[in-house]
């Protein structure tokens, strides 16, 4: 704690280096430091020079500002008080209308809702992550690679990145990374389904669905085989092993067939084993009486099967749900659910190294001396960075976490881009800078300009808190 | 690649081709070689068109690859008769309403510019922005179109703009070998037979028979006004197109509940989940690719163009075949279409006259017949025979012999917050209405979002 003047420096220096990065589009962003700055000059000015001098120097910048800054501000503040005609025409004054349908409408509010999670968890995380991977790098051996490689994707654009994560996002485990680890991982540990789409064409011999498995309407006894129709075998190109289904004969037990009731083509006789339909290998087959499976067997080629050691009694049959259930298909990752979290994760991806680095030279900063004072006193290591790296470095952790929460509010590229491939889903990730950006597409100019002032009041209170600081730091 | 340019110009950008890949192969892998010796007439120069040496004039719209091929024959053909100069550019970008619009505000508006929504032509006709057709236009389009045609370019009783082409969006289109495989020998004529052939394909292993593009909004919205025009007729679809009956009418009940039959069956459409996320291309894909997993899918004539844009594409007419939108509990033949209307923008002396040819059968038979140019025209007058493959004509053929018993795509005349934007009003809740069946709920969304985009 002993310097603790040279770390306002530091967080100095970062500042300097945030601010460009966050672009000097929006309006407040720009104009405070901008006024600040000119503020300072003045009274550094030297003796003998007239204010009216640095006044015309000023008049352009001036000029220029009102124009591209606070015309189009106040104008904006104006119309999100006036209602929208079908065709962008203002149609009568609205009063707080427009805000009020922020909250009320369904796919604003979604947006708001959403604009407020990633405030919550997105600038905390990347922080996080970003003071983990800081520290940790301090301690390897080569450092600087590491720290390249995490800041990579900084460089790219958010367009390439959001691409880039809609490829990772592909339902298909065939074209998208994401759901081919999945599936992999999964299908590991338990075995695909055999026959997914196999269904009873109605329900006459049997019953039952495809996550149930499929049971028998009536009884089987033994030496009446049972004949079980199925249909929605892949005709074109069907199991390789299958074979014509037979007409079983009837043995002293009970015995069966289960066959595909459907040839290429059509045509054939519902219900009947009619030349050209397959027999379903390799289904299970319990023998269930009175509540309880009896036996199994398989289905061989031709789709028959028996139970030689069933020779009295009647049984059901039921085929398990097994083999009929639908593949697994891994995780939707841009679905109703997990669509936001998804884009947050690519977003972490991009903006970790950027939290890193500063934290990282803002760690550098930190006198060595307090640290080794701190481990020769016997401090542990979990101790020296709760106690006094942590400390040190709040200045930095609060300058990252409130550029990122300035960020965040204002997130559009990488959402915008995820919900291209989402589809129906697109809405469930809206937020409120793509909320103005569907407004004003659509020539909402009201609520667009609503939802813009909106986004500003929510910044104004980090903007604040940010030029304070940069005046304190400066001081 | 024309099909709903104007809806994603919305969203915006380049960025949507570059997601779909399979989206923008499209236009430029036709060869765009004009032809303009191919027509029967108007290929010689002496023909009966008025003088109009040294006139020149220009043409904007959105048309580009084999659309912009024919189009330029057609120009080229009326420079050839009169001497005068069309110059056609296509809109940066695509977005050709942005680019008029900026064009008409800052005073130097194309002689000509063509228009596909209704909804543009009063925006144009109010102000005077457009110009009325001459006498010799109008009778022009009144002998070569049905009435109905002739009424949507016009406003407030003056005729503004001329058909030049148009789009069947009544047609199902299907695989003919998973269609014989299943034993179906003709394809269903009514609502009820498309469902059992339905679940007759589902049992002869295909996996999702019927392929819904829930991911584009707007094929919902197209499947709807299709059921609607058939379940409530063409009167109470021009009331609910202006908005003068509610969302929550009864009528609109009975067509969701007609839709929620097949939209509602995962043995038909497979997992509603699945296909709210399927876009457009990958729904038509789905079907005539390699080893497709759908057998039928329902959108428009120019689901032809995505069809031939794929890498190992299906044949037109061979593999992939055709039917129209199946009737509804007896209902007549009716057809949802959509089309480009052409509209003077300026006096220059060339634009009557080129409106008039446009107009004319000789000009659309030009367009129709170019190699590569998917067009197709409500001319009358407009012969089977002027058609590259008999699939294209018998889609003209459909449009023309139901005369004025055809209306304009029904989202295409809503204002863009409501009838045009991804996910949004009457895409995104009918999307909703796909994963969730709720008829009710999805009724009074509808009716909230269309009021207030009425301003209401």
């Amino acid at each position: 704690m002993t310097k603790d003047a040279e770390l306002p420096s530091a967080g100095a220096r970062t500042e300097e280096s945030v601010l460009p990065v966050e672009g000097g589009t929006s309006p407040p962003v720009g104009v405070p430091p901008v006024g600040g700055r000119a503020t300072a000059r003045r009274r550094q000015a030297p003796p003998g020079e007239s204010r009216w001098i640095a006044g015309i120097f000023l008049l352009p910048a001036g000029i220029f500002l009102g124009a591209v800054v606070f015309y189009p501000f106040v104008y904006t503040v104006i119309r999100s008080f006036f209602k929208d005609g079908p065709s962008g025409e203002t149609a009568g004054f609205a009063g707080l209308g427009n805000y009020v349908d922020i909250f009320t409408q369904p796919d604003s509010w979604v947006a708001f809702r959403n604009n407020v999670l990633w405030v919550v968890i997105v600038p905390a995380v990347v922080t996080i992550l970003g003071l983990l991977f800081a520290v940790l790098t301090e301690r390897v051996r080569f450092s600087s690679a590491f720290k390249i490689i995490l800041f990579t994707p900084m460089a790219i654009s958010f367009l390439a990145a959001g691409i880039t994560w809609s490829l990772i996002y592909v339902d298909e485990p065939s074209m998208g990374l994401g759901n081919a680890v999945v599936t992999g991982v999964h299908d590991a540990f338990s075995s695909s389904t055999s026959y997914p789409g196999l269904h009873p064409l109605n329900d006459t011999v049997l019953k039952g669905s495809p996550a149930k498995g499929y049971t028998t309407v009536k009884p089987v006894s033994p030496g009446s085989p049972a004949l079980l129709p199925i249909t929605g075998l892949d005709l074109t190109s069907p199991p390789p092993n299958a074979r014509q289904a037979q007409q079983p004969a009837s043995g002293p037990g009970v015995s069966g067939v289960l066959w595909n009731d459907f040839k290429l083509g059509g045509g054939g006789k519902s219900g009947v084993i009619d030349h050209g339909e397959l027999g379903v290998p390799g289904v299970q087959v319990q023998a269930v009486k009175n509540g309880n499976v009896v036996a199994t067997t398989t289905t061989s080629v031709d789709g028959s099967f028996a139970f030689p050691s069933l020779t009295s009694g009647s049984y059901t049959l039921h085929l398990p749900h097994g083999d009929f259930a639908p593949a697994f298909a891994g995780v939707s990752w841009l679905g109703k659910y997990l669509i936001t979290p998804s884009i947050m994760i690519a977003y972490l991806w991009i903006y970790t190294g950027f939290a890193m680095v500063l934290l990282a030279a803002g760690m550098a900063a930190i006198p060595r001396d307090a640290l080794e004072a701190a481990r020769i006193d016997g401090a542990t290591e979990w101790q020296v960075f709760r106690r006094v790296t942590a400390p040190l470095l709040s200045p930095v952790l609060l300058v990252v976490f409130v550029t990122m929460v300035i960020n965040v509010l204002k997130i559009f590229d990488i959402v915008f881009i995820l919900q291209q491939p989402a589809g129906g889903n697109a809405k469930y990730a809206n937020v409120l800078a793509v909320q103005l950006y569907t407004d004003y597409g659509n020539q909402q100019f009201g609520a667009a300009s609503a939802v813009g002032i909106l986004l500003v009041i929510l910044v104004i209170p980090a903007m604040i808190f940010q030029v304070h600081n940069f005046r304190k730091e400066n001081r | 690649m024309r099909m709903k340019s104007k809806r994603v110009a919305i969203t915006g950008l380049a960025l949507a081709s570059l997601l779909s890949v399979a989206a923008c192969g499209g236009g430029s892998s036709n060869s765009p070689k004009a032809n303009a010796s191919q027509s029967g007439g108007g290929s010689s120069p002496t023909a009966s068109g008025p003088n109009l040496k040294g006139a020149s004039f220009d043409i904007l719209g959105q048309w580009t690859g084999g659309e912009q091929a024919a189009f330029q024959a057609v120009i080229n053909a009326f420079d050839q008769q009169t001497g005068a100069t069309g110059h056609y550019t296509p809109a940066a970008g695509g977005d050709e309403a942005g680019v008029l619009g900026t064009k008409v505000a800052g005073g130097t508006p194309p002689d000509i510019a063509i228009l596909s929504l209704p909804g543009a032509i009063a925006e144009y006709a109010k102000p005077g922005k457009i110009y009325p057709v001459s006498s010799a236009v109008q009778s022009a389009v009144n002998s070569n179109f049905s009435s109905e045609w002739g009424t949507l370019g016009s406003y407030n009783g003056k005729m503004y703009c001329v058909p030049v082409d148009a789009a069947n969006k009544s047609t199902m289109w299907y695989n003919a070998k998973l269609f014989s495989n299943a034993g179906i020998s003709s394809p269903p004529q009514s609502w009820d037979d498309l469902i059992k052939d339905g679940k007759t394909l589902s049992a002869s292993g295909v996996q999702v028979p019927i392929s819904v593009g829930g991911g584009d909004g707007w094929t919902l919205t197209d499947w709807f006004e299709n059921v609607y025009l058939r379940t409530a007729g063409l009167q109470k679809y021009d009331e609910l197109t202006q908005h003068k009956i509610k969302w929550t009418d009864p009528s609109v009940a009975t067509a969701l509940n007609t839709l929620k039959q097949i939209w509602g069956d995962p043995q038909l459409i497979g997992s509603p989940q699945q296909a709210v996320k399927v876009p457009f291309t990958s729904s038509v894909d789905n079907v005539f690719k390699a080893n497709p997993s759908s057998a039928l899918v329902y959108e428009a004539s120019f689901v032809a163009t995505t069809i031939t844009s794929d890498k190992d594409p299906a044949k037109v007419g061979v593999d992939a075949k055709v039917f129209p939108f199946p009737s509804v509990n007896g209902s007549q033949p009716v057809v949802e279409a959509s089309g480009d209307f052409a509209c003077a923008f300026t006096q220059n002396k060339a634009a009557q006259p080129f409106l008039a040819y446009l107009a004319s059968a000789d000009a659309a038979k030009l367009l129709v017949g170019t190699q590569g140019s998917g067009f197709l025209s409500v001319n009358k007058n407009v012969p089977a025979s002027a058609y590259n493959d008999t699939t294209s004509a018998q889609l003209a053929q459909q449009m023309v012999k139901v005369g004025n018993d055809f209306r304009f795509d029904m989202s295409d005349q809503q204002p863009a917050a409501f009838g045009g934007t991804p996910n949004k009003g009457m895409w995104g809740d009918l999307q909703t209405f796909l994963t969730t069946g709720n008829v009710k709920a999805t009724q009074q969304q509808l009716e909230k979002d269309a009021s207030a985009a009425y301003g209401g």
